[in-house]
């Protein structure tokens, strides 16, 4: 096939460049564990409130130093809908949905997760900023989607 | 074209386009309700019915029915014969215009308020699947229709390889049939059985596979007919010629192999999908980047010959030789302007830390607004200003009004998309009815983007009344005329010879059946193998 000289510089930048994007991925990935939520887990979507895994729901603080907070997501709250927890320590969220899927969204972090009835949504991460923040739910679950949303207040560390 | 093929197809775009003119209604009354303009019937019910309504009847009916146009234009005048079964095509006309009907009543009706993605469980009447899925069997009608109608003519042609518009069309039917497979079963096997109260319990995480399966080789079905466009319409029209015909079959040819195997990438933020499977999806997501980035060479090149043809100079002088007067040449070229900053954001999605960001908040709508919202919406817009007075036999009416709407549309989306970009990094989500959020100070944050938008908003809307009007002012009343027919640009390198691989199809759909089974049969095998539990069905709105 004849290809244009000038095309064929372009074609070997084009290819240059998504090998640029992929290595970035996959770096980000691989070395420094920058993966998205992928937890695998199940559970009966009408028995959340009864299982043993969401029954402590809010705050639990770890014998290693890290956190986990435990909550459902429900037409049109997060259950707790306040959480507090201390600056610069891992915090893994784990929560799921009773009843449609909901959006776990912590505004201005990339704290983010889909919350699919049927399945535990599982994330780690650290806040190093103290402040409020605003979780809203990002994906539709119905007429009262606009008005999910929680608050995520993060302390000054203890240490 | 001959007179029967003229009617089929406009048939098939009126459709389309009144879609597109009921949609743009809801499309103004969304973007104002999102800036907290209170208008006297606004409602949280109102607002979801008519994202379902605007998110349907564009990204499904619209653009649908419009390609199905469009494939059989150019099917007769490429091929250079009448569309083979022709009592089958109507039939298939039939079928997706009746299932539209009855996927929009059930929207209008106020039953089906689950936007045009479904995600169960919420539950819609089974009206609205059973509609959709219509559609997509009058689509499968209509593939069949265009493959026989090429067959026919191979047979003829043994050595020859097929214009260049057909061979694009083609391909567009290949990723078709590939991706609804995805949709079919979700609605077959899942959704209407569930819906009619058959079974009591729904997987949403295996609906969403599904869909996301098909959802992102839709947008490719949106995108490789405007390629055609861009390729074999635009150049003609600016008095040019096809830069390079064998790399842009190479173009079309990836697209089939690419265009399904990536889907997760809707679903980074998804539990129950493993990262690794996550990480091919993103591979194969960003090497697909590759043949919209030839194309943006190629078409680019066509039109620089255009326009130095037409006396232009100079490096980059040459551009301001184009017929920018001209609504198809101004629609293409607005349309690559717009879609490479959405290609861009495109590849700023594909990374994980920034789709972590970005998910489903405005930046997603700003995102696919220039995506389908621009390079297909505003190409199909530029392309009727150019087939329709040939469907019908007529002049284009109100020109004037048709060389300044695009212009307005590209006024519009950068307002509108450039506001939802902002509001979306700064954390807005998509889909609300409102955005105060109990007055929270981020929130307050977006409120003068907001309005923005909402201004973009309201010159889509002139933008696109525009375009209705030149539409309907040419049907009813342009001067009778004996039309043209379709014209392509010819390579610049003279016809080709002889058909290479790159025209046979064959062979490449069997690859990317093989590519699909590679990215979805292992984790949809331990899907269906965890122990699982449904969820009931939910009607909130
Ligand atoms: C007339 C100009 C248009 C305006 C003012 C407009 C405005 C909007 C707005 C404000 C939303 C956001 C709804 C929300 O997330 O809360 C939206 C959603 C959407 N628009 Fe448009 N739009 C226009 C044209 C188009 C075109 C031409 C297409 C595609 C062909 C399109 C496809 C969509 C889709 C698929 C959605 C998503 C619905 C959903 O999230 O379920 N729009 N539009
Ligand atoms: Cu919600
Ligand atoms: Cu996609």
């Amino acid at each position: 096939m004849h290809v244009d000289f000038y095309e064929r510089v372009w074609m070997w930048g084009a290819g240059a460049t998504i090998a640029l994007f992929l290595g970035a991925t996959a770096f980000a990935a691989y070395s420094q564990g920058r993966l998205p939520p992928s937890h695998i887990e199940t559970i009966d979507p009408q028995a959340v409130w009864t299982d043993q895994r969401f029954a402590d729901r809010g705050v639990v603080a770890n014998s290693d130093g890290s956190y986990t907070v435990t909550m459902i997501a429900l037409m049109f709250a997060f259950q707790p809908n306040e959480i507090r927890i201390p600056a610069g320590s891992p915090v893994t969220f784990r929560m799921s949905s009773s009843d449609v899927v909901h959006g776990f969204q912590i505004v201005g972090t990339n704290g983010n997760t889909m919350v699919i009835p049927g399945y535990v949504s599982q994330f780690t991460m650290s806040f190093d900023d103290p402040g409020e923040y605003l979780i809203v739910c990002n994906e539709y679950c119905g007429l009262g989607h606009h008005s999910m949303y929680g608050k995520l207040i993060v302390e000054r560390g203890a240490q | 074209m001959t007179l029967h093929d003229r009617k089929l197809a406009t048939a098939h775009m009126a459709v389309g386009l009144a879609a597109f003119g009921v949609a743009t209604f809801m499309a103004l009354m969304q973007a104002l309700s999102r800036a907290n303009l209170d208008l006297p019937w606004r409602s949280a019910r109102m607002y979801y019915l008519s994202v379902t309504g605007h998110g349907v009847l564009m990204a499904i009916v619209f653009t649908t029915f419009v390609i199905m146009g469009l494939g059989i234009a150019f099917a007769n005048a490429g091929l250079g014969r009448p569309i083979r079964g022709p009592k089958l095509a109507w039939l298939g006309f039939w079928i997706a215009f009746v299932g539209t009907l009855a996927a929009l009543w059930a929207i209008f009706v106020g039953k089906a308020s689950v936007l045009y993605t479904f995600y169960p469980p919420m539950q819609a009447h089974p009206a609205f699947y059973i509609g959709l899925t219509l559609l997509v069997v009058g689509s499968w009608v209509w593939c069949g229709v265009i493959v026989a109608t090429y067959l026919d003519w191979r047979r003829e042609h043994r050595d020859q390889p097929v214009a260049l518009s057909v061979h694009g069309m083609l391909a567009t039917i290949a990723v078709w049939c590939i991706a609804t497979v995805g949709v079919a079963i979700e609605m077959l096997a899942q959704l209407i059985p569930w819906s009619l109260g058959l079974v009591d319990t729904i997987d949403p995480l295996l609906s969403r596979i599904l869909f996301w399966y098909f959802g992102h080789p839709l947008v490719y079905f949106w995108l490789i007919p405007a390629y055609v466009i861009w390729y074999t319409v635009a150049p003609k029209a600016a008095g040019g010629k096809l830069f390079s015909d064998p790399l842009a079959r190479l173009v079309f040819v990836m697209f089939i192999l690419l265009s399904t195997p990536v889907g997760f990438h809707h679903q980074f933020m998804d539990p129950g999908i493993s990262a690794g499977w996550k990480m091919l999806h993103t591979v194969n997501t960003l090497g697909i980047l590759f043949p919209s980035l030839v194309t943006a060479f190629t078409v680019v090149a066509s039109l620089e010959i255009a326009a130095r043809l037409r006396g232009g100079r100079g490096l980059l002088g040459w551009i301001t030789a184009l017929p920018w007067g001209d609504p198809l040449v101004s629609s293409v070229l607005l349309s690559m302007l717009l879609f490479a900053v959405g290609g861009i954001g495109g590849a700023i999605n594909a990374a994980y830390g920034m789709n972590a960001v970005v998910h489903n908040t405005a930046w997603i709508q700003g995102h696919f607004h220039l995506t389908v919202g621009t390079a297909s919406a505003l190409t199909f817009m530029g392309a009727s200003y150019w087939l329709v007075p040939k469907l019908v036999g007529r002049d284009l009416e109100l020109g004037l009004l048709a060389k300044v709407q695009p212009f307005l549309w590209f006024v519009g989306m950068l307002l509108f998309s450039i506001a939802n970009h902002i509001t979306g990094v700064m954390g807005m989500p998509r889909r609300i009815y409102e955005a105060s959020y109990g007055d929270s100070p981020v929130a307050q944050s977006w409120e003068g983007l907001t309005l923005m938008s909402a201004l973009g908003g309201a010159f889509l809307f002139l933008s696109a009344s525009f375009f209705l009007l030149v539409m309907l002012g040419t049907v009813l009343a342009g001067k009778r005329n004996e039309q043209p027919a379709l014209e392509f640009a010819e390579p610049v390198n003279g016809q080709l010879g002889a058909r290479t691989v790159l025209d046979r199809f064959t062979p490449w759909v069997v690859v990317a059946v093989v590519l699909v089974i590679i990215a979805y049969a292992y984790p949809l095998m331990s899907h269906l193998q965890m122990e699982r539990f449904g969820s009931p069905g939910f009607q909130v709105f």
